[in-house]
């Protein structure tokens, strides 16, 4: 998964702060945010990882023509392959073990950024509460308009041999 | 605003409420912000019945993001320097939580905090660490 350009918007910064419930006014006024030590409007610490808002290939977003995992008639848009159950303990995406974000700069509407996607490491462990698990990572880069580093962000996914128990 | 490395011991301890009843409402606001629509979040009848989950259930990257705001409500906005966590149990619908930020230790003018986000029957759903710039 590679995002060529990811334009920071306001009103996605707006949203995405609504989004986790965050009213402060940095995030959607841009005069009171003029009178603040950072001087402009910012993004919130977690908001690079809706870049996947400008990946056209992102597996989570229902896509125009293709077939959708989620329910619509029946409980799923999916024919059953030969195993039935979620599999993959998120049923598709699996489930979101860890995430850390190194922030070199905080992002601003008007920035344009371009994100980069590395594999990492990838290593198994055996679950009490969901069976053996696989975990994988990923490193992603996102850099600005002007080729500078501006957050650094570490993923790691798990996928789960069933759901996990509650 | 911003936190002063002299006025800052370890184990000082900063919390906030997150969320009290957390709806699915907010979870379907975070998916459409956010752009992951996997439907273990938003689709109950997939949940159930597909993926064998009793409900839907919050994207862990929401609770990171609702404790991100007790962050920068403790820090100061734009002084993060690294965020970073580990799900440690699921986020329902209706489920309260409360974040914590514990300083672990100063330096110079970088604050280390352990963050951690419990629910209403004290389980943690959310252990991590954060580091932030502080004036000298």
């Amino acid at each position: 998964m590679a995002v060529d350009k990811f334009p920071v918007e306001a009103s996605h910064i707006m949203m995405f702060a609504r989004s986790v419930a965050d009213d402060n006014p940095i995030y959607h006024d841009a005069a009171h945010a003029a009178d603040t030590e950072v001087g402009h409007i910012i993004a919130p610490p977690t908001f690079a990882q809706s870049s996947a808002q400008f990946d056209p290939d992102y597996f989570l977003r229902p896509k125009v023509g293709q077939d959708w995992f989620g329910s619509g008639k029946e409980p799923t848009g999916i024919r059953k392959k030969e195993s039935s159950g979620g599999g993959g303990g998120g049923g598709g995406g699996g489930l979101h073990a860890e995430q850390h974000f190194e922030y070199h700069r905080h992002l601003k509407p008007g920035d344009v950024l371009s994100v980069t996607v590395k594999p990492g490491k990838t290593w198994e462990k055996e679950g009490k509460r969901s069976g053996k698990l696989v975990f994988s990572e990923t490193v992603t880069e996102y850099r600005d308009q002007d080729g500078e580093l501006v957050v650094t962000a570490r993923g790691v996914g798990v996928r789960t041999e069933r759901p996990v128990d509650q | 605003m911003a936190l002063k490395a002299n006025e800052l011991k370890v184990g000082d301890t900063y919390t906030e409420r997150l969320v009290e009843d957390l709806k699915r409402t907010q979870i379907v606001m975070y998916a459409g912000a956010s752009g992951d629509y996997n439907p273990v979040h938003t689709d109950e009848l997939f949940t159930k019945e597909v993926a064998g989950y009793p409900s839907v259930f919050a994207h862990g990257m929401l609770t990171m993001g609702m404790t991100g705001k007790m962050l920068t409500n403790y820090v100061g906005d734009g002084r993060l320097t690294k965020y970073g966590v580990r799900f440690t149990n699921q986020v329902w619908p209706g489920d309260d939580l409360d974040a914590t930020a514990t300083v672990e230790s100063i330096e110079d003018d970088i604050v280390n905090l352990k963050v951690e986000t419990t629910n209403q029957d004290g389980k943690v759903v959310l252990s991590g660490y954060a580091a932030a710039r502080v004036d000298a």
